[in-house]
């Protein structure tokens, strides 16, 4: 097993045993999403046409539970000092660790996404679009989340922090992932011009976000 | 292999923890830091591997692997176990190895050697400190890298325990190894010179 | 064997041993027999053959709500007793409940697809059933968060009972909401709105459920005795070990 598999395979059973986040995120948007229709009434064309903004801002605050344990939980025990000392590069570890992340946080929110999408009145080939879109934008959620994820390593109340600093910086990601849903939704603007910006922007974040991570928890363990 | 520290300094904020430390350890060698708390021997071990940076003086490996960092060869037993207790103690050791580069571990010869044979199995949580800290230990002999750096290594641990640790740090010496050790009193190294923290040059 | 023998994990797990495999059994051949009736039950001058789906939907929502009061009554149990047998049910019925919840959503959607044109309506009846999945979901979810089960029996009980009083309200009071769903016809004042020859199958259905339901039970509450006592072993094991 090659050091960076070992890790992958490692923080993806602390996710599934007992205590850990697995399906706390598809449970918590489940919930989000369910609110909503309480709060805005039960008119389905209105919900259709609000259905994928609702779908990724409840995939948003989902996919940031639980992302500020990511490094404060191996901080707390140790572990953090010891990974340091590894020879593979921190930065393919800190994308490690974003991977194993989003593989029990947010690829489980993309495959229940089209189920919740029913509930919010969107067809089957709208709720495939949807779900591509979120298959293509929760790992830029995941690894922009890493930045903050490694700033507030030490602090105490580091979740507080953690959705304060990465919210806005989601912000593009959020613009282009619901623009591609829409259009996909309810038209009439093509589909493919934000799709392919939030391609891109997955695409820098997926190089980004490590390296900027792992600039911060060196910062941060002197 | 001679690790070298020469006119070390360290500074943890505006509070000057220690300065002008020398020592040299050669394979097959031992140094002890001791000194009253907070003179600075955990700053030590950590400034070693790189998790503090050194505010003066110099540190330097002779004869190890010039493509790597003191860090990237020596193990590091800090005050903390980094043991997840939802990981079966197996998984635990296994995920050191094979993180730290082994690519087929065999976790049994290690447990065995810290007398936590059987237990691999269980859930790390249900481990006691001593035994949690004997798992920690494990890790050292289940990836071979030939410094040792030990914090309070025997904290925790009974008396058997101990004297297991004891030979377990001589068959690493005789090995070829080298040990810096940050401890309170005696920890069982036969031969060891010792460095001592905190008094005036 | 008096009920209160059964308090006993030992001699419940001898029961359970003895008595699932007969209500496997049982089970089986009361299913084959209600899936036959069903069969052969009369299709609805309106919605045809669609109306079928009425045998597996409406049982599962009664599963599913027994079962939210069985965990109440083992909250109870759990809280007022101290029983460990109490928390051992509560945590076995769990998954089984949030099972049959969403068999009856699952149901519901498909059936209100070619009737209503859509899987699913914002309605108080639909929306209350959602409302428990996600609080199964809840339980579930608190269970697996707490590693010693006597600490999380107890957790999970304040949250169950919690339920129990808000589940009400909450059916109560979304039933402002414009409904599709049909009222109360099996139960009500002045007798069932059903003809007989659709509701007797229904009722062999509902005692297939109920039986299905208490071999499920009682298997995953002998799972739980034994998880509970290799980890008593394991616990042990570790503290002989030394």
């Amino acid at each position: 097993m090659t050091p960076l598999t070992a890790l992958l395979v490692r923080d993806m059973r602390i996710a599934m045993r007992v205590g850990g986040s697995a399906l706390m995120g598809v449970l918590f948007f489940l919930v989000v999403v369910t609110l909503i229709p309480f709060a805005i009434g039960p008119d389905l064309a209105l919900l259709k046409r609000i259905g994928p903004a609702i779908l990724w801002l409840a995939a948003l605050l989902a996919s940031l539970l639980a992302l500020d344990r990511l490094f404060a939980g191996d901080h707390d025990d140790g572990s953090l000092d010891l990974i340091l000392m590894g020879r593979a590069p921190l930065e393919l570890v800190v994308a490690t660790k974003g991977l194993a992340h989003w593989l029990t946080t947010g690829l489980p929110l993309v495959i229940c996404a089209p189920l919740i999408g029913l509930l919010l009145n969107l067809d089957l080939p709208e709720d495939g679009a949807l779900m591509l879109t979120l298959f293509v934008g929760t790992p830029a959620l995941t690894f922009i989340g890493l930045v903050g994820a490694a700033i507030a390593v030490t602090l105490r109340r580091g979740g507080l922090l953690l959705a304060v600093i990465v919210l806005p910086l989601t912000v593009p990601i959020l613009i282009f992932g619901v623009a591609a849903a829409n259009a996909a939704v309810t038209g009439p603007t093509a589909f493919g011009t934000p799709f392919t910006i939030l391609c891109a922007l997955t695409l820098a974040s997926l190089v980004v976000g490590p390296f900027a991570a792992a600039a911060a928890l060196r910062q941060e363990m002197e | 292999m001679r690790l070298t520290g020469v006119d070390l300094a360290c500074q943890r904020g505006e509070r000057a923890v220690f300065a002008g430390i020398n020592f040299a350890v050669e394979s097959g060698q031992a140094l002890t830091i001791s000194g009253r708390n907070g003179a600075g021997k955990s700053s030590l071990l950590r400034m070693v591997i790189g998790l503090l940076p050194i505010a003066g003086g110099r540190l330097t490996l002779e004869g190890g692997d010039p493509e790597l960092s003191i860090a990237e060869q020596a193990h590091y037993l800090g005050h903390q176990d980094a043991l997840k207790g939802s990981l079966s103690v197996g998984e635990n050791l296994g995920f050191w190895a094979g993180f730290f580069g082994l690519r087929s571990a065999d976790p049994h010869s290690p447990l065995e050697m810290v007398g936590l044979a059987g237990l691999a199995s269980l859930p790390a949580a249900y481990l006691s400190a001593g035994q949690r800290r004997r798992l920690s230990i494990a890790r050292l002999i289940a990836v071979p890298r030939p410094i040792w750096l030990l914090d309070e290594p025997t904290s925790t641990l009974d008396a058997a325990a101990q004297d297991r640790l004891a030979e377990l740090m001589d068959a690493h010496l005789a090995g070829g190894g080298l040990i810096v050790a940050a401890s309170h009193g005696p920890i069982g190294l036969s031969a060891a010179q010792e460095l001592r923290l905190g008094e005036a040059p | 064997m008096a009920l209160i023998d059964l308090a006993n994990p030992s001699r419940f797990l001898k029961f359970a041993n003895g008595a699932i495999p007969w209500l496997a059994g049982v089970t089986v051949l009361v299913f084959a027999f209600a899936l036959e009736q069903a069969m052969i039950a009369p299709d609805d001058y309106q919605q045809g053959a669609t109306v079928k789906i009425m045998y597996l939907h409406v049982p599962s929502a009664w599963l599913g709500m027994l079962c939210w009061g069985l965990m109440s009554v083992a909250a109870l149990g759990t809280l007022v007793w101290r029983h460990p047998l109490a928390d051992v049910t509560a945590k076995a019925a769990a998954p089984i409940g949030a099972a049959f919840t969403l068999l009856c959503l699952v149901t519901g959607s498909l059936w209100g697809r070619p009737e209503w044109g859509t899987y699913w309506v914002w309605d108080a009846r639909l929306t209350s059933e959602l409302v428990l999945f996600l609080l199964y979901l809840a339980v579930i979810a608190l269970w697996n968060t707490v590693e010693d089960p006597s600490r999380a029996a107890r957790a999970v009980a304040v949250l169950t009972l919690v339920g129990a009083i808000d589940l009400p309200i909450i059916k109560f009071s979304v039933d402002w909401w414009n409904t599709l769903h049909q009222g109360a016809s099996v139960f009500r004042v002045g007798g069932s709105t059903i003809y007989p020859t659709i509701l007797l199958p229904l009722f062999i259905m509902a005692g297939a459920f109920t039986l299905l339901f208490i071999t499920l039970v009682l298997a995953a509450m002998r799972n739980e005795i034994l998880r509970r006592r290799v980890r008593t072993l394991q616990l042990m094991q570790a503290s002989a070990a030394n």
